[in-house]
């Protein structure tokens, strides 16, 4: 059958009349209320665990990306030197913006938390540390090993690379598998607004054969279903949609640190996808209730 | 309660088609050459037929013989076989579900199982071809009544359809048959399980109809409701018997 647009929006007019046409189905509506429901129930996490894990990768991308650390390993007395050879080196690559040792005071800083703040640093034997910020596209990472081999051989770069890409590529894979999980939402509350429709359209057949008689066009008993059937899952689905939220407001959120788990959140334009889940609920009812209709009424022509 | 001779009701229906003169070429429905069979075999054949505009007609013949088979063959919820039936000079083969629909309009059938919405009250039930086309406007509400009480079911119009009578049945689905004003009436056995007093109700608001211009066709294997008609208007009496169509003899 045909989808037909502009008949189906006249499906949408209210009309009383006609929709009392067709008997209340207790049962076939509280399927339909249910599963539109659960589904924009599920579709609020989907969402958010989507744009959860899209905000994670950007931020990890971001934070990242943008900078790498030099550690210069070498035996006491050389350490100034190959520090100094290191900056030189570093100063004059493509892609870096600024390279700066870090001082005592900042590395005793960064091992503080592990360690506490009375550590002898300056009896330890630790690496210098040098803080690399680079430009958006960054440098060849290769090259410059190569040549801190020769000038620094003290020198271990870490770019974070290693380890920073499989995270990115994981949450960037988490959004993905986000929106699969709502495009299987989508299609399941078809396959069960179209059963239930199948349902409740074999049971009227008596009532879509004396409708036939009085001379009633496939459009205005379809239209009578295609109504009852959208409002109903519109309905299930903002009622969904809301428990959905309040559920994700019951998740703790604490600070940036926490991680991903309780970034669970819905922000921004996000809201915009959120609101529109029980029109599209009911948008998906509506279209799943057309084409059943236009099946059955075309078997029990 | 049976308004015979209620000029009134004219008015209710809308287009009173009294212009018998124009019956000129267009006739109401065509037989021609039609057969019809099934899984079973045939159960109708050769049969060619004129209904002229404003005519009055009955169909008899045993039970089994093929009556319904050949009303709905008339207004095109069957298809012939072989060939053709004319709705006001249109072919019904070939016609789509749609154009069935609106043909519906124009022709009302009184089935002979008179199916109704039994959720729906009575009134509902009868103004349903009003609603379906889109034709239900609030000011129909006076028409509404006033067919009602023309078929004497003004006090039954909010039962709903499981609880009325036989009788109240068929004079609910004569009123549905004839809310839009359709210019043929086609009643499958109308007094088919009602009483004496009650079919002769019924006859006289057919015969009311015919006399404000409606053609109609009736089938029934009553003979007194035939003879009651014979004394009041001008009847073609059409008989099938052995799967042929033939015009009864006047022993009517
Ligand atoms: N499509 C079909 N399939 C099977 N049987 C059919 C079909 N159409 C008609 N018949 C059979 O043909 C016969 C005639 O049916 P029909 O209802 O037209 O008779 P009728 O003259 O109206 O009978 P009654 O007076 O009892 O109402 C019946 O036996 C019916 O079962
Ligand atoms: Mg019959």
């Amino acid at each position: 059958m045909k989808f037909d647009f502009r008949s189906t929006a006249q499906m949408l007019r209210f009309d009383e009349k006609a929709d009392r046409v067709v008997p209340p189905t207790g049962f076939t509506a509280r399927l339909t209320l249910f599963s539109a429901f659960a589904m924009a129930f599920l579709a609020v996490f989907a969402l958010a665990l989507s744009m959860a894990a899209g905000r994670v990768a950007e931020r990890w991308g971001e934070e990242l990306a943008q900078s790498s650390t030099l550690r210069i390993s070498a035996p006491a007395g050389e350490v100034a030197a190959q520090t100094d050879a290191a900056l030189r080196v570093l100063r004059t690559t493509p892609g870096i913006i600024d390279a700066r040792a870090l001082t005592l005071e900042e590395q005793r800083a960064l091992l503080a938390p592990w360690f506490g703040d009375d550590l002898p640093i300056d009896d330890l034997p630790l690496p210098q540390l040098i803080d690399i910020s680079e430009t958006e596209d960054g440098f060849d990472a290769a090259g410059l090993r190569l040549r801190l081999a020769a000038e620094a051989p003290g020198a271990v770069l870490d770019d974070h690379a290693r380890w920073r890409q499989p995270l990115i590529e994981a949450a960037t894979r988490l959004r993905v598998l986000g929106w699969a999980s709502i495009l299987l939402i989508t299609a399941a509350t078809a396959a069960m607004v179209t059963l239930a429709a199948n349902a409740a359209l074999a049971a009227n057949a008596q009532v879509i054969a004396v409708l036939r008689l009085v001379g009633a066009k496939d459009t205005y008993i379809a239209s009578a279903f295609v109504r009852r059937f959208a409002l109903r899952a519109l309905t299930g689905g903002a009622f969904g949609t809301l428990t959905g939220i309040i559920a994700l407001f019951v998740i703790p959120s604490s600070s940036d640190a926490a991680g991903f788990l309780t970034g669970l959140t819905i922000q921004g334009v996000g809201w915009v996808w959120v609101v529109l889940i029980p029109p599209l609920t009911g948008l998906v009812a509506l279209i799943a209730t057309r084409f059943a209709a236009g099946r059955v009424l075309e078997e029990l022509a | 309660m049976c308004c015979l001779g209620r000029i009134e009701t004219g008015t209710m229906l809308r287009h009173n088609s009294a212009e018998r003169g124009g019956r000129g070429k267009t006739t109401v429905i065509e037989l021609e050459n039609v057969a019809y069979s099934y899984g079973g075999g045939e159960l109708l054949t050769d049969i060619t037929l004129t209904v002229q505009p404003g005519s009055f007609h009955f169909l008899t013949g045993p039970s089994g013989s093929g009556k319904t088979t050949f009303l709905k063959l008339c207004y095109g919820a069957l298809q012939a076989t072989s060939g053709h039936v004319r709705l006001f000079n249109r072919d019904v083969r070939g016609l789509g579900r749609d154009d069935v629909a609106v043909l519906r309009r124009k022709v009302g059938v009184v089935h002979q199982d008179c199916q109704f919405l039994d959720h729906l009250p009575v009134e509902e039930n009868v103004a349903l071809p009003l609603a379906v086309s889109g034709q239900d406007a609030g000011g129909d509400d006076a028409n509404l009544k006033e067919l009602l009480a023309w078929v004497g079911l003004t006090a039954r119009a909010d039962a709903l359809p499981p609880e009325l009578s036989g009788g109240e049945r068929q004079r609910a689905a004569l009123a549905r048959a004839v809310i839009m004003s359709p210019e043929v009436i086609l009643a499958d056995e109308p007094t088919g399980n009602i009483d004496w007093e009650m079919s002769q109700r019924l006859l006289t608001l057919l015969v009311e109809l015919n006399r404000m211009g409606k053609t109609i066709l009736v089938a029934t294997h009553d003979l007194g409701l035939i003879r009651a008609a014979k004394a009041q208007v001008q009847t073609r009496v059409l008989r099938i018997s052995n799967r042929r169509l033939q015009t009864a003899g006047a022993d009517l």
